[in-house]
């Protein structure tokens, strides 16, 4: 199966489409007259994830990356465009069988844990369905194992959800995720509703597993401290679409586009350097409506006639994908 | 220095329970002087939220005070009735919740509830009122506030509201501004404004904040002086600077440690193998029922010693900064 010198993507989306209907219910459209109306929430986004590494897509609530994180595990179908898993589109009839090979991980460990089950029927279930152990024995050695490999102890298997803390029903939601041998893990948000020291164990085990397990992740987060602490490479997301995928690196080190550089720029600076803050102006716009051109023009120091109008591609700017008009133009020193 | 404006005293925070009480704050003391910002940083549990319901006094009942003695401007507010506090709360105290849409009224749209509080606290005229409050939205940041001023709160993003809210808590000119988490709802580029706007307010009124936050990068931002908060006490208390940079306690080290900050990242190379760890301080917050003897950190403490689990340190001066650890004890000197 996967190997490291594997180089082909193990995730590929092309010009992935989500709309959402939010029109009004159909008896109302009928007497006002109102029309349907749909949220476009990601907006043709391509992208691949190679092998091993952690993708991260960053942005603002509303900018779509937990939309991608569904359509990705198939929680949604896409309204267009292909989502490629090793190859094989995920859409064809069959290709279900595919979605074994990844796990999700959600941000809430005490919604997503059922808290009439206890810690080893969970992290057992995923065993069970998809037929990983032939005899129950096997599966509780396996659950054993899986517990001491996020930081519990085997005992804890006799306990239920409410029984643990925030950070221990993470790894909780972690050693189910891990129970079906994925390769590829996709993590909406896996540490944000920890406290920060909790937050350092969480992502430390994390790197720890994908070390040993050549684990894949798509890691999805708000905040950029913890994306450069994970990430590989990095994704922005604006409204829907990608605003710069760049190498952690580059990004950190040398952001393009305006609105990276915005987020950059937001960000408490714990160092306490003093430095002058560029202020942010502006809030991410309605998605219902959103602004013509380039979506980012209102809020945009260097936006001019062509951004207000014209629709910037993503387009390679040195190893980095940018959709910016300033930049391929050479407007924006970077 | 000037009067402190706000002086907390080895306040306790109760909880009877079935099974006991529970102490939530045990026996913290601090003090703010006019136009400062001293920060309140912890992670949950630790008390901080608690600290600011006692100093406004909405403490949520069977939360008590059981000791202690809370004062504003010398005068003591913690033993005052309800309809006393009430007048006070708004007029002199201020407040500023986490979620902005909690704090609102949603069926009145904001200038009414604007005119409304700022008639209940100051003695002038509708028509002085209106005009107040639309100062007031100028002067928290939002745009157009003549158009917006019959709008309802839900027809508000997140960052508009919690404008809206911060209007409200200052509409009176309040000495004292209790800030709970005021940022933490909101997104990063959203947040930076509020920060800016809270900090200003300090500066050009004079207002003290109380500012209750588990965001370290917020206070590094804000606060002039931080309190760190573990198991319901204060571990560490002293200037922003020195507790960021060179915190005493091993708690403050750890949380410092933990928080993952941009870079680093060019000077580990960051690698596929051998990829940078966080800081992280093993096992969790004790809960309230089972709050160890002694320093309630020892379990967790890398540097702990003979007198850690048998007697509880006080604060001791330890440069700058002021820390309830053994190590900067007398003996230990």
């Amino acid at each position: 199966m996967a190997n490291a010198t594997d180089n082909r993507p193990l995730l590929r989306l092309s010009e992935v489409s989500k709309d959402f209907d939010v029109s009004r219910p159909w008896l109302n459209r009928m007497i006002e007259g109102a029309p349907q109306q749909l949220l476009r929430a990601v907006d043709g986004m391509s992208f691949e994830l190679r092998r091993g590494e952690t993708l991260a897509l960053v942005g603002e609530s509303g900018c779509g990356k937990s939309t991608v994180a569904r359509l990705i595990v198939g929680l949604y179908a896409p309204t267009q465009g292909r989502i490629e898993f090793d190859g094989i589109d995920l859409a064809l009839p069959g290709a279900a069988a595919l979605r074994r090979r990844m796990q999700m991980i959600f941000q809430d460990p005490y919604a997503s844990l059922n808290p009439r089950w206890r810690v080893m029927d969970i992290v057992a279930e995923p065993i069970r369905v998809l037929g990983l152990a032939s005899s129950a024995a096997e599966i509780e050695r396996r659950v054993a194992e899986l517990l001491v490999q996020v930081g519990l102890a085997r005992e804890d298997r006799e306990k239920y959800p409410h029984e643990f803390s925030g950070g221990q029903r993470q790894r909780i939601s972690i050693a189910r995720a891990l129970s079906g041998s994925p390769e590829f893990l996709v993590c909406d948000e896996p540490t944000s509703a920890l406290d920060v020291s909790v937050q350092a164990q969480i992502l430390n085990l994390m790197t720890t597993l994908q070390e040993t397990l050549g684990l894949t992740y798509l890691f999805i987060s708000h905040n950029l401290a913890v994306v450069s602490h994970v990430a590989d490479r990095v994704g922005v997301m604006y409204l829907g679409r990608l605003a710069e995928l760049s190498d952690a690196d580059e990004l950190f080190a040398r952001p393009k586009h305006p609105y990276t550089r915005m987020l950059l720029d937001a960000i408490p600076d714990l160092q306490m350097s003093g430095k002058a803050r560029t202020p942010v102006a502006g809030e991410v716009p309605n998605p219902l409506n959103p602004p013509s051109g380039c979506a980012f023009h209102p809020r945009c120091p260097h936006a001019n006639e062509r951004c207000r109008v014209e629709r910037p591609a993503a387009l390679p700017h040195g190893a980095s994908l940018v959709t910016c008009h300033a930049v391929h133009e050479g407007r924006i020193q970077v | 220095m000037s009067e402190p404006l706000l002086e907390v005293k080895d306040l306790h925070v109760e909880f009877p329970t079935r099974r006991g009480t529970l102490t939530a704050v045990d026996g913290i003391s601090f003090s703010i002087a006019p136009g400062e910002v001293l920060g309140v940083v912890g992670e949950s549990g630790a008390g901080k939220s608690l600290t600011g319901m006692a100093v406004i006094g909405l403490l949520e009942p069977p939360g008590r005070i059981a000791d202690g003695e809370i004062r504003l401007e010398g005068r003591r507010i913690d033993t005052l009735p309800y309809e006393e506090m009430r007048r006070i709360r708004g007029r002199r105290i201020g407040a500023i919740f986490q979620d902005p849409l909690t704090s609102l009224n949603p069926l009145y749209t904001i200038g009414d509830q604007l005119v409304e509080t700022i008639l209940t606290h100051l003695e002038i005229s509708p028509q002085q009122a209106r005009s107040r409050a639309l100062a007031l939205l100028g002067e928290v940041g939002i745009p157009a506030a003549e158009s917006r001023f019959d709008h309802y709160p839900h027809q508000f993003s997140g960052g508009m509201r919690q404008r809206v809210v911060i209007a409200l808590a200052i509409c009176a000119e309040p000495r004292l501004i209790v800030a709970d988490e005021p940022t933490t709802a909101l997104d990063v580029s959203i947040q930076a404004q509020i920060i800016t706007l809270l900090k200003r307010l300090a500066r050009d009124h004079g207002t003290a904040v109380l500012l209750i936050t588990h965001d370290m990068g917020v206070i590094a931002e804000t606060a002039d002086r931080v309190a760190v908060m573990y198991a319901g006490r204060i571990v560490e208390i002293g200037p922003v600077r020195e507790v960021i940079h060179a915190p005493r306690h091993p708690y403050s080290v750890g949380l410092m440690g933990s928080i993952p900050k941009i870079r680093e990242r060019d000077a580990s190379g960051a690698g596929k193998h051998g990829r940078p760890r966080l800081i992280q301080i093993e096992g969790s917050m004790p809960r309230l029922n089972a709050i160890p003897s002694g320093c309630a950190f020892h379990p967790r403490c890398p540097k702990r010693f003979e007198p850690c689990d048998r007697e509880r340190p006080e604060l001791f001066a330890a440069g700058a900064n002021r820390t309830a650890c053994w190590l900067y004890g007398e003996r230990n000197r």
